[in-house]
């Protein structure tokens, strides 16, 4: 009785115990967007404040580095005479006396160095370089290591066993001896290149180091881009079989394609983009050794490597690329672990 | 086990096989050879050269004359520093290269593994921000950056630390944590995410699960197996301390034999360079054996098969 | 013949507070068992069972918030216990094992260290006493060569041995109750009626009472006394074994009964997910969560939640179906 009370006072009618209908259960089911892959990633990965602002960070460099020299009023190899050595914000005498006189004279925001270059354009420059080494290397790196992964996941067998052999040894030699070796060596072949042969004068423009740099690069960093991309490749072979299998049509490429791009697009992506700072990271320290770019083209790491000698009187030349340096890499590195949280959350270590 | 190290030991003397006969050939791309570029030695010095070293020879016999020279431990004679041996420059610079980089990577190791599990523990909270931040910023410094600040206030400005050679233990504290400064960066971002992927381990739960209290379940549970990442970058981790070991001697003008192999790249001292690299090749790729080993020795998992 | 109550959860309410949102994992769980019960928990992945089976032991990990309704336990408030009191209840009066057996033993220490050392926490046995009752235990269940095992690390024995010294761990303190959270779920299927025989015949040999998480109704069959059915955080049904296999009210119930194709043989048959798809813990509907995969929903389902039907002392189900037949029973006793 008590049941019954209850059930009255609900005061249900009849017509709420006729059955419902199929349209009726389905609307309340709330259906989880089916979100796409690139779009669940793309929201995931706004969401990291930490991310999204080392992409502006990224970007205010890019502008800074490629299109703010191009109409800058110094250039980074102009040497203005009398404005040797010149502080923050300082203005040589001469230029003091043609500015009374009513001339105006572009600040040097960051001084010049003891030739008389201005250091704010030389830093854009050499952030430029800097940029240039690292995404033009991270480029190289992804294309050698991607096709030799791609090749020795897709044979299989033999093939990949000799070729993940030859990965596994160069992986073991100690990269930065290897790299300093070739920096060291390589510049007399290359520099007979380009002088002797026809065609390769363009390696005088890059510069000798850069040419090295890029070289010793693509050499020897691939190995773990190939890694993972073979890795990549068997897991999608295996996929196939698991569709095969499952007799849902071997015509169905677009299944394997979907595969293929979320899998392994979103691992290349992270990748190459952690493998941008570390190139960054490897032509400082080489710059620092003196076997970096070549004078008078600057990097970050021979602008600071540079500005070390003097550092007891202008310590501003060797932090500001430092901090620039520091910057670009942390700003990489920021964007890639945000990517691979994003698009790749089983690459997590 | 005994199949993996000979495995391991065959594929390391390949790697230095090949590193020794990279860097021969390499050497041999410089203009005149590696004996004789840029500035040329004295007649006598030549003349000496030529027939220790057959520079006369065809490439391949050159080849075979050197690597035969290398296998009996044969580094050469460094160019600059008149007729010394490669051999005797080694052995009485390494030493003061290896107090160095022992000392980081002891400092390294003490501090980043407890930061780093540190901030595990306190995941998402602000000293784990705080502790992630700094590592961050750890790594994205370049390494002669961090030795020349760190030089310039303690040395120069605050007149605190000294700054050249190394004398004394206080001569250790710079040049000791600018090398470490990358590495204990690097491993307590490991250790934090090493202990993160084990404190979701049902392990952990069912230690929960017998009334373990969280102390002992952190320490006697998570730790031990948290570690085991951390000494694969052990090798890793040597290779960084010895390449930082280049530049830290540089600045701290410390006599050790990363400054040495700086001074013979700028010399262009070829017999030297090629001497050294061989040198610190095989050290790094002896010490990667080692610790891969030791790697599989500590893990009780591996040890059977 | 009323023995006592040994568990008693009512109304528990537990969420995960996630960065999408209120996991709503837990509403209005109420469970009561009497000493000696086995008690099955079924329901398919994610209706909340190991959830349930953790706030018993006090170990709702973060994000997880018990955010209502009270569990006691042998005495004990346990949802208002601190951890350190806590700490001396589990692994001594509540134990529990685990689904993978490969897992839920750390790989770097041997098997005769983990088992010293729950026994270490709960007891004041010495060395020597430790080590004879950690011989004791592997014969209790049933592992041979005891002496040789307690040396061999983890990865050293098959997923039937890890289970078994999991099992040794959990008695070794001879608990009031036992929760196995699918036990068996991930061995073969004879190793699984091995480990099955093996609770049995501990709870006889040790007074104990047993929760069995599983999606396996021949296990329910084969050793429950009562089962709770449950379905997206909520129990829709429960009663003895009986009530449940012959007589289910609820239409999840009847559903999970006819999938599996003969009760009174249980052929070890894993649950036949019903169709449909499970529910959103975080926009859980207003009305039955089973609704939209029932074929006997009407417009009220959609609507209201259920209340619960008392159909017997120990049997009770929230469906619209037992609220229909009591309306109209009673309209018929109106009339
Ligand atoms: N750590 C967690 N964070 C968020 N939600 C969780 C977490 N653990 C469990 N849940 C949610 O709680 C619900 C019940 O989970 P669980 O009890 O594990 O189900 P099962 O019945 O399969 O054992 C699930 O919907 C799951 O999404
Ligand atoms: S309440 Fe309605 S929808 Fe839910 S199980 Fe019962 S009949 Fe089906
Ligand atoms: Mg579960």
């Amino acid at each position: 009785m008590k049941q019954n009370k209850n059930l009255m006072s609900l005061q249900l009618q009849v017509s709420d115990f006729l059955p419902a209908s199929e349209d009726e259960k389905q609307g309340v089911v709330v259906m989880r967007e089916s979100v796409s892959f690139w779009k669940d990633g793309f929201r995931r990965l706004r969401k990291n404040k930490l991310a999204m602002v080392s992409l502006v960070v990224i970007i205010a460099i890019m502008i800074f580095a490629f299109i703010i020299p191009s109409f800058y009023p110094y250039s980074y190899e102009q040497q203005i005479r009398g404005s040797e050595n010149l502080g923050i914000m300082e203005y040589s005498k001469e230029e003091l006396t043609r500015i009374q006189s009513g001339e105006k004279i572009f600040p040097h925001f960051l001084g010049t160095d003891s030739l008389g270059r201005d250091l704010m354009i030389r830093i854009m420059v050499g952030s430029k370089i800097s940029l240039l080494v690292g995404i033009v290397a991270s480029a190289i790196i992804l294309v050698i290591g991607s096709t030799y992964g791609a090749i020795a996941g897709y044979f299989g067998g033999k093939v990949d066993m000799m070729m993940m052999r030859t990965v596994d040894i160069i992986y073991t030699i100690p990269d930065i001896l290897i790299i300093i070796l070739l920096s060291v060596t390589l510049k007399f072949p290359l520099q007979k290149l380009a002088d002797n042969i026809q065609g390769f004068a363009w390696i005088n423009t890059v510069g000798v180091g850069l040419i090295s740099i890029f070289i010793v690069f693509s050499l020897l960093y691939w190995v773990g881009m190939a890694r993972i991309v073979r890795s990549q490749v068997l897991a999608l072979k295996e996929q196939e079989y698991v569709i095969a299998a499952k007799a849902l049509g071997a015509s169905d490429k677009r299944i394997i394609k979907k595969h293929l791009l979320t899998n392994s697009i979103g691992t290349l992506i992270v990748t190459t983009t952690l493998q941008i700072p570390s190139s960054i990271f490897t032509e400082s320290y080489l710059s620092f050794l003196g076997l970096g770019v070549s004078a008078p083209m600057p990097s970050l790491g021979s602008l600071a490597s540079q500005a070390i000698g003097g550092i007891t009187s202008y310590p501003h030349r060797l932090l500001a690329p430092a901090v620039m340096i520091s910057l670009i890499i942390l700003s990489f590195n920021l964007l890639g672990d945000g990517l691979r949280d994003a698009f790749d959350p089983k690459l997590k270590n | 086990m005994s199949r993996y190290i000979i495995k391991r030991v065959i594929s390391a003397i390949i790697t230095l096989f090949l590193v020794a006969t990279l860097t021969f050939f390499l050497m041999y791309l410089v203009p005149g050879g590696p004996f004789l570029a840029e500035k040329a030695p004295s007649p006598q010095t030549m003349k000496a050269l030529e027939e220790k070293y057959g520079l006369d020879q065809p490439v391949g016999v050159q080849y075979t004359n050197y690597m035969k020279r290398l296998l009996k431990g044969d580094l050469g004679t460094s160019l600059k520093m008149r007729g010394q041996e490669v051999n005797h420059i080694i052995k009485t610079r390494f030493p003061i290269s290896a107090k160095l980089g022992l000392c980081a990577v002891i400092l390294a190791v003490s501090v980043g593994l407890p930061i780093g599990s540190f901030a595990a523990l306190k995941r998402g909270k602000f000293l784990d921000r705080l502790i992630m931040f700094f590592s961050t910023l750890g790594m994205a410094v370049p390494g002669f950056v961090v030795a020349t600040v760190l030089m310039y206030f303690f040395g120069v400005k605050l007149r605190v630390l000294p700054t050249f050679g190394l004398t004394s233990p206080l001569h250790y504290i710079l040049p000791v944590i600018a090398l470490a400064f990358y590495p204990t960066a690097y491993i307590s971002r490991l250790m934090r995410s090493s202990m993160l992927d084990i404190i979701g381990q049902d392990y952990m739960r069912t230690a929960k699960a017998k009334g373990v209290s969280q102390f002992k379940s952190l320490f006697k549970h998570a730790l031990r197996n948290a570690i085991l990442p951390v000494v694969t970058y052990l090798g890793p981790m040597l290779a960084s301390i010895l390449t930082g070991s280049f530049i830290v001697e540089k600045v701290f003008t410390i006599p050790g034999l990363g400054n040495q192999f700086i001074g013979s790249i700028t010399d262009r001292d070829y017999p030297l360079i090629m001497g050294t690299t061989i040198f610190l090749a095989f050290l790094l790729i002896t010490m990667n054996v080692l610790v891969d080993i030791a790697y599989k020795i500590i893990d009780p998992r591996i040890k059977m098969e | 013949m009323m023995s006592n109550t040994l568990l008693d959860i009512k109304n528990l309410r537990l969420s995960f507070f996630t960065p999408a949102g209120e996991v709503k994992a837990l509403n209005d769980v109420s469970i009561s068992m009497q000493e000696g019960d086995v008690l099955g928990i079924v329901g398919e992945s994610g209706s909340g069972k190991s959830v349930t089976a953790y706030s018993i032991m006090g170990l709702t990990a973060h994000p997880g918030k018990i955010i209502g309704g009270t569990i006691d336990f042998n005495g004990h408030r346990i949802n208002e216990m601190s951890e350190k009191q806590m700490r001396k209840i589990r692994g001594k009066e509540v134990s529990m094992i685990f689904q993978d057996p490969m897992t839920s033993l750390n790989p770097v220490y041997t098997i005769g260290n983990q088992i010293r050392e729950v026994i270490y926490l709960h007891t004041d046995l010495d060395k020597q006493q430790a080590y004879d009752r950690s011989v004791e235990l592997l014969n209790l269940v049933g592992i041979n060569d005891p002496e040789k095992r307690l040396k061999q690390y983890p990865h050293e024995l098959s997923g039937g041995m890890r289970q078994r010294v999991m099992i040794a761990i959990a008695l070794a303190c001879e608990p009031k109750l036992l929760i196995a959270d699918e036990p068996t779920t991930a061995l073969d299927v004879t190793i699984q009626a091995q480990i099955i025989e093996l609770m049995m015949e501990l709870k006889r040999k040790i007074n104990m009472s047993i929760i069995m998480i599983t999606h396996d109704l021949g296990i329910v069959a084969s050793m429950c006394t009562n089962i709770v059915v449950m379905y997206a955080g909520k129990v829709v049904e429960a009663g003895s074994i009986d009530e449940i296999f012959y007589n289910p009210k609820h239409e999840y119930t009847k559903g999970l009964l006819r999938s599996i194709p003969n009760i009174d043989s249980p052929s070890h048959e894993r649950l036949i997910p019903i169709e449909g798809s499970p529910v959103d813990m975080l926009n859980p509907p207003v009305g039955c969560p089973f609704a939209p995969r029932c074929d006997k929903c009407m417009k009220i389902c959609l609507k209201r939640m259920p209340e619960y039907t008392k159909i017997s002392d120990t049997h009770k189900s929230a469906c619209w179906m037992l609220q229909k037949e009591e309306l109209e029973r009673s309209k018929g006793v109106m009339k």
